[in-house]
């Protein structure tokens, strides 16, 4: 069974049945999954949530797909809470804890995302998978689509990571580099979705693929013993990660699961592609879309679908919004990696800078639990931090190697 | 037939009695909105809110351009130009 409702539109409240749609007919307004929160209130406790899978599932009720009746879940989800103590203790933060997503089966939180898509897609009836990508959603849906045996088509910006386009290839994907930015990908799959039947993951499935990250917030409340964190620093493209995992906590408090939330959350974007930054230090609610120019590629998207929501988000929590320079995006993910052992991408690099920023400013008191989201894995952006090889050089040799060793 | 062609998205082919696209003629986006709307009307009410300002989550491009980075609705039109109007989408 399911516990879904309708589909309904976020700024008029029009409401749609459960079909592939993701904009409201009337105001173009994003539509949103509607549930019945008594209902799942009744059914859900912390016991069942125990019994479920080691898996994003676990947390069923509260997703609009029911893989009781089938489909696919690859093991997504469910990923370490680690108490960062090294990096704490350098930044004068005595909770912190760093929620490693980068250990997903395709090495992001997009699965997720994805793992909702899919399953939706294929109760659809959908026969290819599709997607427009910063890098890490095209590897997701890849392997998504070969796990549910459906073809599978991702578009990006031609100029994108190496290491991204061949984890999105290797599953037998069909490629389309697209000369252009993540937006001019975004317009050309938004014009294609209207006239294929394909399901494109953020376009017509977006309403479902989106709920897929609200498991980030249920996890780590799961994970700190049943309750939200302070405070949260989350990576932001388009501003839709930062507002589900709130919403997550909320449903949390509302279906009883953990007391209701008080969590300040703050939103993490690199300084060359920061337009929701820029609205909320203008303190507006409409962000003006920029040209992206930033290492962070996989948070390069200039016009963020999100960013009004984003800001409402910052403002209803009294979190903030901070861009981080460029040049502390690889500081960040040098200091992730040589404090706690954990290699993440550059969208990582940006929560670690702006933990570090937050921390220094003393606006993080030393004992808030504080919890910073890595949401991809280091191998997928090797050109962003090739400078730190500096290998000693030497021949097979004792005395040559000891050498070697003191002009070090 | 109008000498700009603008491109119509699915939630709004309603109006448009399912047509992709259809021809129009103004001198400026704002013109071309509105002789949009002599042509199938309501079109303009769900581009544009109470104010006439385009609403937040309507994004239009003119020959691929978002008309954000030009003069949004008093961005200047001419014949053979092609107008696309596209939902905001999530992404990443």
């Amino acid at each position: 069974m399911s516990y879904v409702k309708c589909l309904t539109c976020r700024e008029c409240g029009n409401e749609y049945p459960v079909e592939p749609h993701h904009v409201c007919e009337f105001c173009f307004g994003p539509l949103e999954v509607s549930y019945d929160y008594d209902a799942i209130a009744r059914d859900i406790s912390r016991d069942t949530i125990a019994k479920g899978p080691l898996s994003m599932w676990r947390y069923w009720q509260l997703l609009p797909a029911d893989l009781n009746k089938g489909g696919v879940d690859m093991g997504t989800g469910y990923t370490p809470l680690v108490r960062a103590k090294n990096l704490g203790r350098l930044l004068g933060l005595n909770n912190l804890y760093v929620k490693n997503d980068s250990v997903n089966p395709s090495f992001s939180f997009k699965d997720r995302v994805v793992s909702v898509a899919t399953n939706k897609a294929l109760e659809f009836e959908f026969e290819v998978l599709a997607c427009a990508s910063t890098g890490n959603l095209a590897g997701a849906v890849a392997a998504h689509g070969a796990k549910a045996g459906m073809k599978t088509m991702v578009f990006f910006p031609a100029d994108l990571e190496k290491g991204k386009i061949i984890g999105a290839a290797i599953y037998g994907a069909t490629l389309v580099a697209v000369d252009g930015t993540y937006d001019q990908v975004n317009r050309l799959c938004s014009e294609l979705a209207d006239n294929h039947r394909w399901a494109f993951v953020n376009i017509n499935m977006r309403p479902y693929y989106a709920e897929g990250s609200k498991t980030l917030g249920y996890e780590v409340a799961e994970q700190l013993g049943w309750r939200a964190p302070d405070r949260c620093i989350v990576p932001a493209a388009s501003g839709s990660l930062y507002t589900k995992i709130w919403k997550g906590f909320k449903e949390m408090g509302d279906v009883g699961l953990i007391e209701k939330p008080n969590t300040k959350m703050h939103l993490a974007q690199a300084a060359g592609c920061s337009p929701i930054v820029e609205a909320y230090g203008q303190g507006s609610l409409h962000v003006r879309p920029v040209k992206p120019n930033t290492i962070a590629k996989s948070l390069a998207i200039g016009n963020p679908a999100d960013g009004f929501y984003a800001l409402k988000t910052a403002s209803a929590t009294k979190g903030s919004c901070l861009a981080v320079p460029e040049p502390e995006v690889v500081e960040g993910i040098r200091l992730l990696a040589e404090t706690e052992g954990i290699f993440t991408e550059t969208a990582g690099g940006v929560v670690i800078s702006a933990l570090r920023i937050l921390a220094k400013q003393g606006i993080i008191h030393p004992d808030e639990v504080t919890v910073a989201y890595v949401t991809g894995n280091g191998l997928k952006t090797l050109e962003a931090v090739e400078s730190v090889v500096n290998p000693i050089h030497t021949t097979p040799d004792y005395a040559t190697f000891q050498k070697a060793l003191a002009a070090r | 037939m109008g000498n700009i062609t603008v491109r119509i998205p699915t939630p709004l082919r309603r109006l448009t009695s399912g047509q992709d696209r259809v021809g129009v003629d103004g001198g400026n986006l704002g013109e071309v909105i509105v002789a949009l709307n002599a042509s199938y009307p309501g079109i303009q009410a769900r581009l544009c809110d109470d104010s006439g300002a385009l609403r937040n989550f309507v994004n239009i491009y003119l020959n691929g351009e978002d008309v954000r980075f030009l003069q949004g609705l008093k961005t200047a039109t001419k014949a053979g130009d092609e107008i696309s109007i596209v939902p905001a989408v999530a992404g990443g």
